[in-house]
């Protein structure tokens, strides 16, 4: 299977790239380690005009203490990430979410904001942003401007970021003596989650982010309602699958996903200490 | 658009469309078959290279992203009629039967042992979850990873 054809543009600074995408608009596509996008358009199912190449801004690959939060690089990859100790010290759900996505060849290639850009509900990481409540930063031709991850995702492979913007910055707060939990659940190795669930507990302030349970990814906003209410872990899993709209698929309809909603959220939270 | 990469210690340059996936490349204009082509959709492994010397899936990068890149290959492994020794260990632990999966295997397994030299038997199956052998023949090939890194230590 072969992309169909388009120009190639490989940016040297955030500044050209940005330029590329002042020019060519909705007709081009950012290329970061290219482990969602190459996959889509060698099935033709995306066909942008224009690959702008991002790869190579090293100066977008970091992972710096910032005081309150961790601020990482859009284009750090998957393996810098899961295998930092400040990563695994301050923000530990997001080092263990992290060694699940895909496997080490993909984790090799592919980065922490492509992964978030992609805006797949399927995905791993934007889970593990809800339940820890990040900050986006996104650069664009009027400077920069910062995202909360609820405003984030706004569509099925949509997201909130302008045609003409660059995802350069993920805030994770700093929660080292938080308790959590992440659980995806798959038929096979290296899948994509049939469902997940990211859920961590800090001063005791709970988040719960699902994988795969609407055409976004979302927050479990009941379970986290019935949690700061005091209920236990059982009772409050019991809400995972209020308000949300699972997909239908070869591997699940939307009950048994509802039901793993509920199953996993249980498991996520007891993981988590409540 | 040209693209210029070391590949086992050689320069090579050539003009590629930028829609040309590394594994092309690497098989059909520089003539290096010893990576196979499998799923084609970077889940089986089986095209699996080094890249700076860490393994990737050569079907899911274009050739334009590996210009100025130093890309091992499975031909590169061995040094004349000298097995690399994780090559050598699939030979002894009989880690192969159609072969098909095996230079991604292997490729694979070198990388694995580059950042976790000393893995157990869990650590081996969890770090080869990118790599499909359809014959099933996954004991002999987690055996032979161990006895490499077992005969390396």
């Amino acid at each position: 299977m072969i992309p169909a054809a388009f120009d190639y543009i490989r940016a040297g600074s955030a500044e050209e790239a940005l330029a590329a995408l002042a020019e060519h608009g909705d007709e081009a596509k950012l290329l970061a380690g290219g482990h969602s996008l190459l996959p889509l358009m060698k099935l033709r199912l995306s066909t942008p005009a224009v690959l702008v190449d991002i790869g190579r801004l090293d100066d977008l690959s970091y992972i710096n203490d910032a005081g309150d939060h961790l601020a990482i690089g859009a284009l750090t990859r998957h393996r810098d990430v899961e295998t930092s100790a400040l990563v695994q010290s301050q923000a530990g759900l997001l080092a263990e979410a992290t060694s699940h996505v895909g496997d080490p060849q993909v984790r090799h290639r592919g980065t922490i904001g492509g992964s978030i850009a992609h805006g797949d509900p399927a995905s791993d990481l934007p889970s593990v942003m809800l339940a820890m409540r990040a900050t986006l930063v996104a650069r664009g031709p009027g400077g920069e401007r910062e995202i909360a991850v609820d405003d984030f995702f706004t569509g099925f492979l949509e997201t909130s970021l302008g045609d003409d913007e660059l995802l350069t910055e993920i805030r994770v707060p700093k929660m080292p003596d938080a308790t959590w939990g992440f659980q995806k659940f798959n038929r096979r190795a290296q899948d994509w989650a049939i469902v997940g669930v990211s859920a961590i507990v800090n001063n005791g302030n709970s988040g719960v982010g699902l994988v795969n349970m609407d055409s976004t990814p979302v927050r479990a906003a009941g379970v986290e309602a019935a949690l700061a209410g005091g209920a236990s872990a059982s009772d409050a899993a019991e809400a995972a699958a209020e308000g949300t709209n699972p997909p239908s698929d070869l591997n699940a309809g939307p009950e048994y996903r509802e039901h793993l909603a509920r199953v996993l959220t249980r498991r996520a939270l007891e993981a988590a200490g409540r | 658009m040209e693209v210029t990469v070391t590949i086992n210690g050689d320069s090579h340059s050539h003009d590629v469309e930028p829609r040309t996936l590394l594994v092309h490349y690497i098989r059909d204009v520089v003539g290096l078959t010893g990576t196979n082509i499998g799923c084609d959709t970077s889940s089986c492994g089986a095209c699996t290279i080094h890249v700076n010397g860490e393994s990737v899936k050569s079907c899911t990068m274009l050739a334009v992203q590996a210009d100025g890149q130093d890309l091992l290959t499975i031909e590169g492994l061995a040094d004349g009629d000298v097995l690399h020794p994780m090559q050598e260990s699939f030979r002894q632990c009989h880690a192969l039967q159609c072969g098909y999966c095996t230079p991604g295997m292997v490729m694979a397994a070198v990388s694995l042992l580059d950042e976790n030299p000393d893995p157990t038997e869990r650590e081996v199956r969890i770090g080869l979850e990118g790599n499909l052998c359809r014959c099933t023949g996954y004991h002999n090939i987690v055996k032979a990873v161990l006895h490499c890194a077992e005969a390396s230590s």
